[in-house]
């Protein structure tokens, strides 16, 4: 193998897996130290400049840096990423000191947002600080998007929400609330340099089965309903309610109808349990409030008594696999079920609907019906028109919208300014800093805590069920975030290897705790992987390989299940092992909004 | 050296051995030697080679003197038994425990100084007697502990790190050893695990006195530049002229070899130990030969490594003084102690 260059951003970003996992790329490992020394307003501005709702995130984030999390690896459960967010954002003190500066003379550049969601928002955080006049429009009567109309208040307070997307707003966004666009056409008349659409996935999934329509009255769409909840417009539902689907909507549906008067809430789904596209968390708490799931469950048809819904009839299904593996469902020929219920919740997918855009006016669409983009620079046909978070590739969740946003931010501040979006975008970057303070003395706690993941507290059930507006999640107080913010491995202070100061006294590989290191004769990597202390059977996970050593041999370091606990670096004589944190430098547009 | 103990964490795939046990269940406390000392690199070596052998770690006993090298019994096998001697006495305590209990296995940890000065003649008197031990000694050339003074072994010419050339003959423990009749005599490196810890093997299975001096350079003060147990020295003037390799019985079925690259010697339990050729002119079978090939070698700097001579048959001492079979722990106190009527006829015989 070649010598690693470590000089590219990319290889020790891929270590930081929590990093690399995170669409916006937050520097977690940062934040969670931030966090375990008491400097909880510091953690929450690290947090804001790459995801913008730290608040929100910290309640509802589909956390992809959890599955990631080296922890898992090591032991077996991540850190607790998510929850260690809201602890900076509850615990944090006045941050308008530190927010960036809004120029109060203009850079005569105007942008349109057409949807105050996160992606919509993250843009004009983005551009705000940079001289842009910012022309928001919004259907609904506030902001927040999806954040407001799907995620019920006791999963994520209305004051959180408020505080997070006011913040932006106050920045000097101009909203016309209540005013969907009606026509692209018309929008592009109005004078603007850029425009971003960020208008979510709007239309939810109904279900054409016998008696839709004559029962339609108590037969609702999800997200429709979830919006009308948030709003106020419904405030109770039937006793005996069937939630049909088994996504993160689905649980949303099941334990918002629990409080607004259901009493027996069933959630059913086609496929088996495991194969459900809701978070396990999010299983857990609907399963915690008592919520039974049915798996296998297909549905056929409404039942009908007087004219009115009375119950929904299913299919026991089954899971088949083909010769080449793959999964079908089939009906096991059991007699259908009768589930009686009162009201429907449909949360069986949600689509994206473009009825307001001309299709003659240069934006083209793909066979699915949405727009053409380039995946880096979000730009559609129509070289002004630019598209992110859920209109742009589909349903995702708030943190795929907040990287859309900061990408799309980058290429719309390159337009205005005449530049190519390609070639002219920015770079990553990386430094290292040596974290050395003194002979075994690390400028991070290198000690491995063997303390198990924490589980957040929650508010008593018979409080939460009754009313909406109580958050469910207590969250971790200071005591339990320092316990459990010293699970972090810290990934970011990376091994470092210099060959030419090494002698091969072998301290380092006799130190490692996890075998990570290994000195031998080079090979091709496949081969190499099979010749190292401990198995190397993770190939995403690279292997560091230095130039050779006196004696010919190459340094190989598995970074897999390294603990960064920096025992190579303790017990090197010469200092060709050091622990440098390696600070990923991330482009934004502009470049104000950063730490 | 480091103050955080090292976590108990390992790697997911760590592999077992028959025992169930992994590598890092040989373990010690952490060392609190320099960081990058040789002795440290040579208890990683007996971890493995003891992890390999499938030994129970509560089987062995580890037996040292006093010295930088005598500490280091602390750092590996932590459930095994343990005895930190008087300077130089280690041979004297092994010697000892293997007389009352000959079930263990005995590995005794010296160092130049605790064995080639104050424990020179405890060190002759075990080798022939012929106790069944590994007897490791971790050779720096130096007294580290005292601050980096020469000890018995440095080389003539080779400098002290103030710059002072040694003026003393050297003591090679290794032609001490074969002239007093050690039936498995090896010279290693503590740089040189591929090398080291086969020998290893090899020498705790072996059923009689088995002697290692390895060199094991002082990273603080006798590795410098004009130092001839250096790390560089060393790897400079290595000359490996015999490799040895432990095969315990079960597992020789499956081990496959080149007709003629190795040469196998069984041991009386039938297990084998494999030994290969890398000097063509080198026979580690001639205890007079080796001898004179050492003195040649060492007159022109090299140092050779490797298993430099082997008996196959050994005398050890439970043989030359025709003791019980069994561990003494194990006898039937009747048996141990036969009364005073047995006393008074064994004494009466003397009168």
């Amino acid at each position: 193998m070649k010598k690693t260059d470590i000089s590219d951003p990319q290889y020790f970003h891929k270590v930081v897996d929590c990093q690399w996992a995170c669409p916006a790329h937050t520097n977690v490992p940062e934040y969670i130290r931030l966090i375990a020394a008491g400097r909880y307003t510091d953690s929450y501005m690290l947090n804001w400049f790459s995801n913008v709702f730290p608040g929100v995130l910290g309640r509802t984030c589909d956390r992809p840096c959890e599955p990631a999390c080296r922890r898992g690896r090591v032991e077996e459960k991540p850190v607790a990423i998510c929850r260690l967010k809201r602890v900076a954002a509850d615990l944090k003190d006045d941050i308008s000191d530190r927010l960036p500066a809004i120029p109060t003379k203009k850079n005569g550049k105007r942008v349109a947002l057409v949807g105050a969601g996160p992606a919509s928002l993250a843009v004009a955080r983005d551009l705000l600080p940079l001289g842009y006049e910012v022309v928001l429009y919004e259907k609904d009567q506030r902001g927040g998007g999806a954040m407001r109309t799907q995620i019920p208040a006791f999963r994520l307070p209305e004051s959180v929400l408020d505080e997070e997307v006011d913040r932006i707003l106050d920045f000097g966004v101009e909203c016309h609330f209540g005013q969907p666009v009606q026509s692209m056409g018309w929008l592009l008349k109005q004078g603007f340099d850029a425009v971003f659409v960020g208008s979510g996935a709007p239309r939810g999934r109904d279900l054409d089965i016998p008696g839709r329509q004559e029962a339609g009255a108590n037969i609702h769409i999800g997200i429709d309903w979830l919006a009308s909840v948030a709003f106020e417009h419904v405030q109770k539902i039937g006793k005996r309610v069937v939630v049909i689907g088994g996504g993160n909507t689905a649980m949303d549906c099941c334990r918002t109808a629990l409080r607004l008067g259901g009493e027996q809430v069933t959630v059913t789904v086609r496929s088996g349990f495991d194969e459900m596209k809701a978070s396990p968390w999010e299983k857990e708490d609907a399963m915690h409030e008592g919520i039974p799931i049915l798996d296998y469950h297909a549905p056929k048809s409404f039942e009908l008594e007087n004219g009115r819904l009375a119950g929904v009839w299913f299919e026991k299904m089954r899971a088949e696999r083909d010769d080449k593996g793959r999964r079908t469902l089939v009906p096991t020929g059991e007699p259908l079920v009768l589930i009686p219920c009162d009201d429907v919740l449909m949360a069986i997918g949600q689509e994206n609907a473009f009825p307001w855009i001309e299709r003659d006016i240069g934006i083209e669409f793909d066979q699915w019906d949405m727009p053409k983009l380039d995946a880096d620079t979000f730009q559609s046909t129509h070289p002004q028109v630019f598209f992110g978070g859920d209109a742009a590739f589909g349903p995702k969740n708030i943190i795929w919208a907040v990287a859309h946003g900061h990408a799309a931010a980058i290429s719309i501040d390159l337009l205005c300014q005449g530049k190519s979006l390609d070639a002219q975008r920015p770079a990553k970057g990386v430094t290292l800093v040596s974290q050395k303070m003194g002979m075994h003395d690390w400028s991070y706690g290198n000690d491995f805590a063997a303390t198990q993941r924490l589980a957040v507290p929650h508010a008593d059930k018979f409080k939460t069920l009754k009313n909406i507006k109580v958050e469910v999640e207590l969250g971790f107080d200071a005591e339990m975030a320092l316990k459990e913010a010293a699970r972090c491995l810290n990934c970011d202070v990376q091994t470092v290897f210099t060959e030419n100061l090494c002698i091969e006294c072998d301290a380092c590989v006799d130190i490692c705790p996890e075998d990570c290191i290994t000195f031998t004769t080079n090979g091709d990597e496949a081969e190499l992987r099979t010749r190292l202390m401990a198995p190397a059977t993770n190939l995403d996970q690279p292997l560091y390989v230095s130039d050779p050593v006196p004696t010919g041999r190459v340094m190989v370091k598995d970074e897999d299940v390294c603990l960064h606990c920096g025992f190579c670096a303790e017990r090197c004589p010469t200092g060709a092992w050091d622990m440098q944190k390696s600070l990923l430098k991330l482009p934004q547009a502009g470049g104000v909004c950063h730490v | 050296m480091s103050y955080l103990p090292k976590p108990k964490i390992h790697h997911p795939q760590l592999p077992k051995n028959t025992l169930g046990l992994t590598r890092r269940d040989y373990e010690g406390s952490l060392s609190t030697l320099c960081a990058g000392c040789g002795h440290d690199s040579v208890s990683a070596a007996l971890i493995q080679a003891c992890f390999e052998l499938d030994l129970p770690p509560h089987r062995v006993g580890k037996l040292s003197g006093i010295g930088c090298s005598s500490k280091t019994p602390t750092y590996f096998l932590g459930p095994a038994h343990g005895f930190n001697s008087v300077h130089g006495r280690m041979p004297s305590i092994a010697s000892g425990a293997a007389a009352a209990n000959r079930d263990l296995v005995y590995i005794g940890v010296s160092g130049d100084g605790d064995t080639a000065s104050i424990g020179l003649g405890q060190f002759i008197h075990a080798t022939r007697r012929g106790v069944n031990m590994l007897y490791l000694v971790e050779n720096n050339g130096t007294y580290g502990l005292t601050k980096g003074q020469f000890s018995a072994t440095a080389d003539v010419g080779s400098k002290s790190k103030a710059g002072k050339a040694n003026p003393y003959t050297p003591i090679d423990l290794v032609q001490l050893a074969l002239q007093m009749g050690a039936g498995f005599v090896a010279r290693s490196f503590s740089g040189d695990k591929e090398q080291l810890v086969p020998l290893l093997k090899a020498a705790i299975a072996y059923p009689g006195f088995a002697f290692i001096d390895v060199i094991s350079p002082c990273v603080t003060f006798n590795n410098h530049e004009s130092s001839t147990k250096s790390y560089a020295h060393i790897r400079r003037h290595d000359r490996p002229v015999m490799a040895a390799d432990f095969v315990p019985l079960a597992q020789e079925i499956t081990a496959a070899y080149a007709p003629g690259d190795r040469h196998t010697v069984t041991l009386h339990d039938g297990s084998m130990l494999h030994l290969k050729k890398l000097a063509d002119d080198y026979d580690p079978y001639d205890r007079i030969g080796a001898m004179n090939y050492l003195q040649r070698h060492q007159a022109d700097g090299s140092v050779l490594t490797g298993l430099l001579y082997l008996d196959a048959e050994p005398t050890e001492m439970h043989a030359m003084l025709g003791t019980d079979t069994t561990a003494l722990n194990s006898l039937p106190f009747e048996v141990l102690n036969p009364g005073s009527a047995e006393l008074a006829a064994v004494n009466a015989a003397l009168r």
